[in-house]
């Protein structure tokens, strides 16, 4: 008997199709979808990353921002006050935001539930803390603008994005360097690692009993997740033009954790899912009027009562059901 | 432990397990106030006692749940007292839990594969799909189980007598060499109970394993133990052959209940 044996679906190579798909949009006609896809993709990288902890191994983390904003200054701080090349800002991110991670995390995987939960918020609002206060490297309250964007004239001679406008090959760039980590992130899940992050999630206990050192699998969940958290921050810091503290805030963390419940922490397509459709809504009903955040929150809390497993999660099912109705028809 | 001259066609008993003067105190009630215990490799040895006796304390002592507050625990010759319980299982204990604990949301092929994966030392690679994994010798662990038939099948939705040899089976994936079982058949209907226990002899003859289990089934505990020890408030009062147990006034007298 052989079993998981990828079905059709599994076949398709759904990520290259994606990519291929969205690197169309700057040749749509209009620089806002090119804006909103940069957006939406950054986010994507971010959501999933932190999906690593709160779908595969079940730790619910209140402070996943720390990492981004760790990203985005890292790379804006070697960029513009350091004038280094792109590439080092865009490794420089990870492994700092990493390395974060490792130390915060060294604490935090020694609590369980909602102590660890607390325990990521408030490290998080150190980073922030730190942002915020020292003026002298991260500009403080004010931020740090005029955050350059990589140098891209290495495109011009490119056949078809040489005539791009800059905004426009910039998302080509962060589209692929997304896709690349998003890849990653898959292999991950897919991976022995990833398996045993899942068994952590649903038996702690028993995962300990058949010899795995779970704080430790915890703990690198933890690093990769903030790893790749880094990087969002870093493309997300150029994106903007500027990075400020509010990256590292506590909202920024809650906006992540939505996105991810909201496309469904079940799949792994779940939160890219849940963030387009955070940053679609958003950009829908503020178009239409001022109290777009209460719209917003009526809106979320309904989809999250029609579709408790997330949009993706939904999806899935449905589909299932079809199938089955199909299968037992004929 | 003495060693001692190997004989030519005799069995040489090694002692696979060793439990000294094992003391453990939650506040001020004493679970388990020195016992000692001894086992020889191969050998199936149930321990008995009355609800809260301190069996279930005692298992999680050996295994690394619970830190002992004196004694020792020597495995294969090795103390092992107050290690992790991973490091336990790593070095060749086996355990199956009271209540189910299984994986109930995975199949019932991905919980033994996963328990291979973690034996094999692959759980902390980063690369290669986990999917197709050790699927021959998952499928031969789960044939040997008498599980093969329902490979595919999420584990959770399984009859309870199933999810116990999923228990089983997640047990020996890391090829332990002494199984600790807490209450194997517990909850299990009668013919569920017959079936447990022969699979539970065809295994441990299989594997050379020696068994430590704890019962309430009287019934199941005469059937397989060649060695019984009685735990009562903590404290060993009886051990030996099934039927010096069946036989000692004191044991009856607190347990097996007179004039049954």
């Amino acid at each position: 008997m052989k079993t998981a044996a990828p079905g059709f679906a599994q076949r398709i190579p759904w990520l290259t199709i994606l990519v291929i798909a969205l690197a169309c949009v700057p040749w749509m006609g209009s620089r806002f979808y090119t804006f909103l896809a940069t957006d939406i993709v950054i986010l994507a990288l971010f959501a999933t990353s932190l999906n690593l902890l709160l779908g595969y191994a079940g730790l619910v983390s209140f402070g996943h921002a720390a990492y981004f904003g760790i990203g985005a200054y890292t790379c804006a701080i070697l960029m513009k006050t350091h004038g280094a090349p792109f590439i080092v800002g865009l490794v420089g991110a990870p492994l700092l935001a990493g390395l974060i991670a490792l130390v915060f995390g060294y604490f935090c995987v020694r609590l369980t539930r909602i102590y660890f939960a607390m325990l990521t918020l408030a490290f998080a609002q150190i980073v922030w803390g730190i942002c915020f206060k020292w003026n002298s490297v991260t500009g403080g309250e004010q931020g740090m603008s005029d955050v350059p964007y990589p140098d891209l004239s290495w495109m011009e001679g490119l056949p078809l994005v040489g005539s791009l406008r800059v905004g426009e090959q910039y998302y080509l760039v962060a589209l692929l360097i997304v896709a690349l980590c998003v890849a990653l992130l898959r292999m991950i899940v897919d991976s022995p690692f990833g398996r045993m992050l899942t068994l952590i999630r649903e038996n702690p206990e028993r995962a300990r009993f058949i010899g795995l050192d779970v704080r430790r699998y915890e703990l690198a969940a933890f690093v990769l997740a903030g790893a790749f958290a880094g990087v969002a921050g870093a493309l997300f810091g150029m994106f903007n033009r500027g990075v400020f503290p509010d990256f590292a805030y506590w909202s920024k963390s809650a906006e992540v954790l939505i996105m991810t419940i909201l496309g469904g922490m079940g799949h792994f397509w779940g939160p890219s899912i849940g963030a387009a459709a955070l940053i679609l809504l958003n950009q829908q009903i503020s178009a239409h009027t001022v109290y777009w955040s209460f719209v917003l929150g009526v809106t979320l809390i309904v989809l999250l009562f029609v579709f408790p497993g997330g949009i993706a999660g939904t999806a899935v099912a449905g589909w299932n059901r079809l199938r089955a109705r199909r299968n037992g028809g004929g | 432990m003495s060693a001692l001259p190997a004989a030519a066609g005799h069995q040489v008993p090694i002692e696979i397990l060793a439990v000294r003067d094992l003391r453990k105190s939650f506040g001020g009630f004493t679970a388990i106030g020195g016992v000692s215990l001894s086992m020889s490799a191969r050998e199936i040895v149930a321990i008995i006692g009355p609800n809260g006796a301190g069996k279930s304390t005692l298992f999680n002592l050996v295994t690394g749940h619970l830190r002992p507050d004196q004694g020792e625990v020597i495995f294969e010759g090795r103390p092992i007292t107050g290690a992790q319980p991973h490091d336990i299982c790593r070095m060749g204990i086996g355990r199956s839990f009271q209540r189910i604990n299984i994986f109930p949301k995975l199949s019932v092929f991905q919980n033994v594969q996963a328990a291979i994966i973690a034996d094999r030392g692959h759980g902390s690679r980063l690369w290669g799909r986990s999917a197709d994994l050790f699927h021959d010798e998952t499928m031969a662990l789960l044939e040997s189980i008498g599980l093969a038939g329902h490979a595919a099948a999420t584990s959770g939705e399984l009859s309870y007598g199933a999810q116990k040899q999923i228990e089983l089976g997640i047990a020996l994936a890391s090829e332990p060499r002494l199984l600790l079982l807490d209450e194997p058949t517990a909850g299990m209907s009668a013919r569920e109970t017959r079936e447990a226990i022969a699979l539970l002899e065809r295994i441990a003859a299989e594997r050379a394993l020696s068994l430590l289990f704890t019962e309430h089934d009287m019934e199941v505990v005469f059937s397989i133990a060649q060695r019984i020890a009685v735990l009562h408030q903590g404290r060993l009062i009886a051990e030996g052959t099934p039927a010096q147990v069946r036989s000692d006034p004191e044991v009856r007298r607190i347990y097996l209940g007179e004039g049954k």
